[in-house]
């Protein structure tokens, strides 16, 4: 059994598992961290980013100026941004046979995966799964394809010149493996492989292999998957989440008892408490919008933003908020709510009761009826009409690069009086705002990431009890910028078993065995005999079937009626079939009882000859000999077939057949 | 042997009242708890004391399933949780879960409230039965115990109708509850996969009947509703507030806007905005089409069609009016319909199936003067038209469902005994399984045959597959032999070398060694070779070696060594030794050798 890890990121995770027969794909992650790298795509014509200085090298050797510009202090690819793929060069994609999707973060490199590569298998996936992850695929295309960039850069990716360009360009890895974004026909055909799944649904793949997801709490159908055989299991966990938000609790119980443990998606804010963020993003909030300012809340167009939109329904109230406008604004906005709202069985249960009322269950249901929560495709259109200031803003993209965010940014960023506040966990903020520096905005980081921390993860590991765990090598390690924090790390008792971008791993793991079934009539004819007190053996002959990797024992057929008259003196000369082995004897011969035989059957003749290992017996009559050891018998006669047939048969009176 | 057990309670050769209870692998399993809606006594519910008559019935039953919502396959649930006793779990889906305990207060509401019925069961009732309900998924596998598991498949029909697969073991059962193998208006078609149950337990309803295509019934349903109108007559539609509801309003909706109709709608019960909610909040069980545009319109928001209000009915001038419930058995509709039978110019359609003893039925069968509760008669001068509008299979849906999920046994209930009679022989014919169709109260037996699961070494395995190939030769069967090991409920399956290290044994090996006196006059190395050249012309396919060093043929692990006689050179002295595992073929050369060797070889 082996692992291929294509991907190194650990919440963005891509690994393939090699197992029996199948090769099964885990998650495809898109790493879009590698945009911080691009200029922002303003959707109204920016001055300022027009007018920004091109990079020439300081002995003006290099000159890309057209490709690379100025910003902030820092040097940025003008160019459409790109996202950095999965190893694709470590294994031959086309003999992939499933993609297991966990939730729908992870799932967004599908496109590059399944579309020209010769990619022919299915991919698995709940319906909140396939249909959010549609929407954020189509809401990516737009983004890009919104604000179309004429060049792509390629000349800084060169190994020469990339290396002689100031950080953090200089220091990117796999620049080779940045892709631009895909078109909405390779997402359309790379969607059209999903097959649904339901939690605990019991799915085959190919007789040899069970898999199953199971719920992980961390998102609307985010699961942790388990594939299993007879005898082997290996659970994976992606994002998973034990706080109580909108989604169905994780199911933790069916993870137990694993042989392998792959873990992945635990919380990229191991120290940032998920509720403490909460508060302080509502009264930052407050605040602001008390002072007459705007606040921008970058974020995905699902996901956190249902427990924000829910956090502040309660809120607005006590906080005096009721006036004030929130604005939603993304190409799938208005999909995205709709969306939340019909996956009761997909709900914690709070929720899901709400539906028998019959009441939808998030409550920007209400927000929405009653005016104070609005939402828009597009700044374009009925938005620049109807915007008042101050106001609320959800928009994407969290990176800043691209989506309407960028327009709030050249928009607001000049005021101090307005407000942007982080909540999505996946980029560096600071990193995020450089190419709009020098800002006058006040920034306020809440990342909310309710994956699993360290703490909870050690404890889920000690109920569960994997017999090993694999994991992304940063797992092992405290995290860098806190490197004395050795709580925010995996301990275990024995240790974890780490993986970077394009590992090949050998999982410990050897199979002994295979289920069979034998049929009926077979099963009804052996004859068990007791061994030991409680252990029975049957020998068992018969004929396999192996048939979708299922193996069946069937009993041999009878041979058909000996020939007729004719050819019968050929059958005897004809030599005996190649047949198996015969049955393996064991036990052993006692001198006495033998002897007793023999004489019964009219051989009385018989000298007995002590050896060292035991006795040799001299048929005087036959002209045979027996030669009698604990562990064996051998019998040297002459050329008398009936005779020798019959002191063989009194041999075997006394042994066990296997 | 194995056996699974099928008792009918209700709907064995019968609509109204579905309960069947199932025996397999030493589970007891309930499917549906319906009510009747033909009788008022105490026939109304299934006769729960065949199961216990005493005491409750918890520790008879594992687990309650119910398919869908509607009050036959649904009806008695508080009876038997709360006043016979059961606590066990009770299963549904999850609009099941949601519209069931509304019908079962609606039903509970004429009983009591309008016929004055005491000793029924509760609101409380209703309420503490539905908190023993665990929702199931879609395709969801769920332990109900450590053997007993269920799966819930699609089943078109109403919203949220299941068919739910039942095992233990290597065994289960199919029960699809009421199903629909076309797609309609809102919801999708059934499916399962092709699960080979031991036993498929079917609907029958339409066991006779091939519908014509949808398209056709519906508009030969909008042509009469448009002519009644048009003529300035009223249609009533009685129809249960789930389900049918939906797909003729949407239908209906559709053609008036399409026409530019202006004669009113009229949706009954004060439940259609809930009742629309309900298909909003779900619109994940709806059929592809819906679901793909509910975001930019919602289907289930009707535009022309109006809460009703019971003084429209006298209003003068057409109208059309759906109203409950939809067998004209009590309320709504049934007052309405009183009001309107009267004038041969209004038109009632029943777009659904009638049992027997309802007003619905008897108004089918052309009886044209009804006695009323007060003996008083209602002369009934309206049209009557019946449509089939009812989301069942009808027998080419039967025999498709047959076909998906390939059953080794067929049983039939929910339908009447004659047609039931002819789809069984149709059954039996096409598919040559066993169909039964078991009357209330009469047990069916059906033996299973399951194959013994094992686990074999996979060395054991993957050396007979490098032998034998995957398929096996129907011409050369290949057998393969193992030691099977019996301990503690573990079956397995290893090599008899293997199975005697595990089992402490200790090998016996007996050999044999023959001696064959042959005469041949040649040297010893060239009766050797002579040998050797015989016996690989003899035994072809073979492994014959020539070891002339040792003076010596091998075949296979079978040595034959060769020595002259001390008195005479032209006899030579063969041995041949062989071990017991190659008994056959030694047995076989020292017959083949003893005739010596022929003068000319080859």
């Amino acid at each position: 059994m082996k692992l291929y890890c294509l991907s190194g990121h650990p919440t963005l995770p891509c690994n393939v598992l090699k197992f029996k027969s199948t090769t099964i794909m885990l998650d495809c992650g898109l790493d879009t961290t590698s945009v911080l790298n691009f200029l922002p795509l303003p959707l109204v014509h920016s001055p300022r980013l027009s007018k920004l200085p091109g990079w020439v090298s300081k002995d003006g050797s290099i000159n890309l100026e057209k490709e690379l510009k100025e910003c902030g202090g820092r040097v940025f690819v003008d160019s459409q941004p790109e996202l950095c793929l999965p190893e694709r060069e470590l294994m031959d994609l086309s003999t992939i046979d499933v993609i297991l999707i966990s939730n729908y973060h992870c799932m967004m490199a599908l496109p590059y995966i399944t579309e020209h590569s010769g990619f022919t298998g299915a991919v698995y996936a709940t319906e909140p799964t396939l249909q959010i992850g549609r929407l954020l695929m189509e809401e990516l295309v737009n983004h890009m394809e919104r604000v179309p960039k004429a060049q792509s850069a390629t000349c800084w990716k060169n190994k020469e010149i990339q290396r002689l360009l100031p950080g953090p360009l200089k220091d990117v890895a796999e620049v080779w493996a940045w892709k631009r974004c895909y078109t909405i026909q390779e997402v359309n055909s790379a969607l059209s492989k999903v097959q649904l799944v339901g939690y605990s649904q019991k799915v085959e793949l190919f007789g040899a292999v069970q898999v199953s997801p199971l719920s992980s709490g961390y998102s609307l159908g985010s699961s942790n998957w388990i594939i299993q055989s007879h005898y082997e299991k290996v659970s994976y966990m992606s994002g998973s989440s034990l706080l109580t938000t909108h989604p169905q609790p994780m199911d933790q119980s069916s993870l137990k008892n694993s042989d392998i443990l792959i873990l992945t998606g635990l919380t990229q804010m191991p120290t940032a408490n998920p509720d403490g963020m909460l508060g302080e993003f509502c009264s930052n909030l407050a605040m602001t919008i008390r002072a007459g300012g705007n606040v921008l809340v970058p974020c995905y167009s699902s996901g956190v933003i249902y427990d924000l939109l829910e956090c502040l329904y309660q809120f607005i109230d006590s906080a005096n908020l009721g006036s004030t406008p929130f604005y939603f604004i993304s190409p799938i906005a208005n999909s995205s709510l709709e969306f939340s709202q019909i996956f009761a069985e997909w709900l914690c249960h709070n929720k899901q009761s709400k539906v028998y009322l019959p009441e939808p269950p998030f409550p920007h249901a209400e927000l929405i009826q009653t005016n104070k929560l609005k939402h828009y495709p597009s700044i374009h259109g009925d938005f620049s009409s109807e915007f008042r200031q101050p106001c609320v803003v959800f928009t994407g993209h969290p990176s800043l690069r691209f989506g309407d965010v960028v327009h709030f940014m050249e928009l607001w960023g000049r005021s101090s009086l307005n407000t942007i506040i982080f909540t999505e966990p996946d980029f560096s903020y600071l990193d995020a705002l450089a190419p709009y520096q020098p800002l006058a905005m006040k920034c306020v980081y809440c990342p909310i990431d309710t994956r699993l921390n360290f703490h909870q993860v050690s404890k889920l590991l000690k109920e569960i009890q994997p017999l090993h765990v694999v994991c992304p090598e940063q797992y092992t390690v405290p995290p860098p910028a806190q490197s004395h924090r050795s709580d925010l790390m995996l301990e275990l008792p024995a240790p974890p078993l780490p993986y970077r971008r394009c590992s090949v791993l050998s999982l410990p793991f050897r199979r002994r065995y295979e289920r069979i079934h034998l049929l009926p009539e077979l099963a009804k004819s052996l004859v068990p005999s007791e061994v030991k007190p409680g252990v029975s053996v049957a020998t068992v002959s018969g004929m396999l079937q192996s048939k979708d990797n299922k193996h069946t024992l069937m009993s041999v057929p009878r041979p058909p009626p000996a020939a007729p008259t004719k050819k019968r003196k050929r059958v005897a000369e004809e030599p005996p079939e190649l047949l198996a082995p015969k049955a393996l004897l064991s036990g052993a011969v006692p001198l006495d009882g033998f002897l007793a035989t023999l004489h019964k059957h009219g051989v009385s003749e018989v000298k007995v000859e002590e050896t060292a290992d035991g006795h040799i017996l001299h048929l005087q009559a036959e002209d045979a000999l027996i030669q009698m050891e604990a562990h064996a018998t051998h019998i040297v006669c002459d050329n008398n077939e009936p005779m020798r047939a019959t002191l063989r048969d009194l041999v075997l009176r006394f042994l066990q057949k296997l | 042997m194995p056996e699974i057990k099928v008792t009918p309670l209700g709907a064995g050769q019968d609509v109204g009242r579905s309960c069947i209870l199932v025996s397999i692998g030493g589970k007891n399993i309930m499917l549906d708890c319906g009510m009747h809606m033909g009788f008022n006594d105490d026939r109304r519910f299934p006769d729960f004391s065949y199961i216990t008559q005493n005491g409750r019935l918890t520790e008879f039953l594992d687990c309650v399933i119910i398919s869908h919502f509607h009050l036959d396959h649904c009806g008695a649930l508080p009876y038997m949780s709360e006043m016979v006793g059961y606590d066990g779990p009770i299963y549904m889906t999850h609009p099941t879960k949601a519209i069931c305990p509304i019908l079962l207060e609606d039903f509970r509401k004429i009983t009591v409230d309008k016929k004055g019925e005491t000793n029924f069961f509760t609101s409380q009732m209703i309420k503490d039965c539905m908190k023993k309900v665990v929702p199931l998924n879609l395709h969801q596998t769920v332990q109900v115990d450590e053997e007993l598991e269920i799966k819930a498949y699609y089943a078109g029909h109403v919203l949220g109708a299941a068919m739910v697969q039942i095992k233990v073991g290597s065994e289960s059962v199919v029960y699809t509850g009421d199903y629909n193998m076309t797609p309609d208006r809102h919801l999708g078609a059934a499916w399962i996969d092709k699960c080979r149950p031991d036993l498929l337990i079917s609907e029958s309803t339409y066991a006779t009947t091939i519908r014509d295509s949808k398209r056709c019934r519906e508009r030969d349903f909008l042509k009469k509703v448009h002519e009644t109108v048009e003529r300035g007559g009223k249609v009533l539609i009685p129809v249960f507030a789930l389900g049918r509801a939906q797909e003729l309003c949407i239908l209906l909706e559709t053609f008036w806007e399409r026409m530019n109709l202006k004669a009113p709608i009229y949706f009954s019960t004060g439940m259609t905005e809930k009742a629309n909610h309900y298909y909003k909040l779900f619109i994940t069980w709806t059929n592809q089409k819906i679901r793909k545009t509910f975001v930019q319109r919602n289907m289930f928001e009707f535009k022309h069609i109006k809460p009703f209000d019971r003084s429209y009915a006298d209003n003068p001038g057409p109208m059309v009016v759906f109203a409950t419930p939809g067998m004209l058995h009590a309320g709504q509709s049934l007052q309405i319909f009183k009001k309107w039978a009267g004038n041969e110019k209004n038109m009632v359609i029943m777009p659904g199936y009638c049992v027997q003893g309802t007003i619905g039925h008897k108004i089918l069968n052309g009886q044209r003067k009804l006695e009323l509760e007060g003996r008083s008669t209602l002369e009934v001068k309206l049209q009557v038209e019946y449509m089939s509008f009812s989301a069942h299979a009808d027998a080419k849906g039967i025999m498709q469902l047959i076909r998906m999920a390939e059953p080794r046994n067929m049983l039939l209930v929910h339908g009447e005994a004659v047609k039931m009679e002819f789809l069984k022989g149709k059954i039996e014919q096409e598919f040559s399984i066993d169909c039964y169709m078991p009357a209330n109260g009469e047990t069916t037996t059906v033996t299973t045959n399951p194959n013994v699961p094992v686990d074999i070494s996979l060395n054991l395995l993957k050396r007979e597959m490098s032998l034998g190939g995957t398929l096996p030769d129907p011409k050369k069967p290949r057998t393969m032999h193992g030691t099977l090991i019996m301990k503690e409920n573990s079956l397995r399956l290893v090599s008899p070398e293997q199975a005697m290290k595990e089992l402490g044994l200790s090998e016996h090996h007996l050999r044999f060694t023959c001696r064959v006196q042959l005469q041949d006059p040649h040297s010893d190395a060239d009766t050797l070779h002579r040998i050797y050249m015989h016996l690989k012309s003899v035994l072809k396919g073979y492994t014959t070696q020539h070891l002339p060093d040792s003076m010596s043929v091998m075949v296979e692990s079978i040595v034959v060594k060769v020595s002259s006689s001390t008195e005479d050179p032209n006899t030579k002295v063969l041995l041949l030794s062989w071990s017991y595992q190659d008994e056959e073929l030694g047995s076989f050369l020292s017959t083949l050798l003893k005739k010596g060797l022929p003068s000319v070889l080859c």
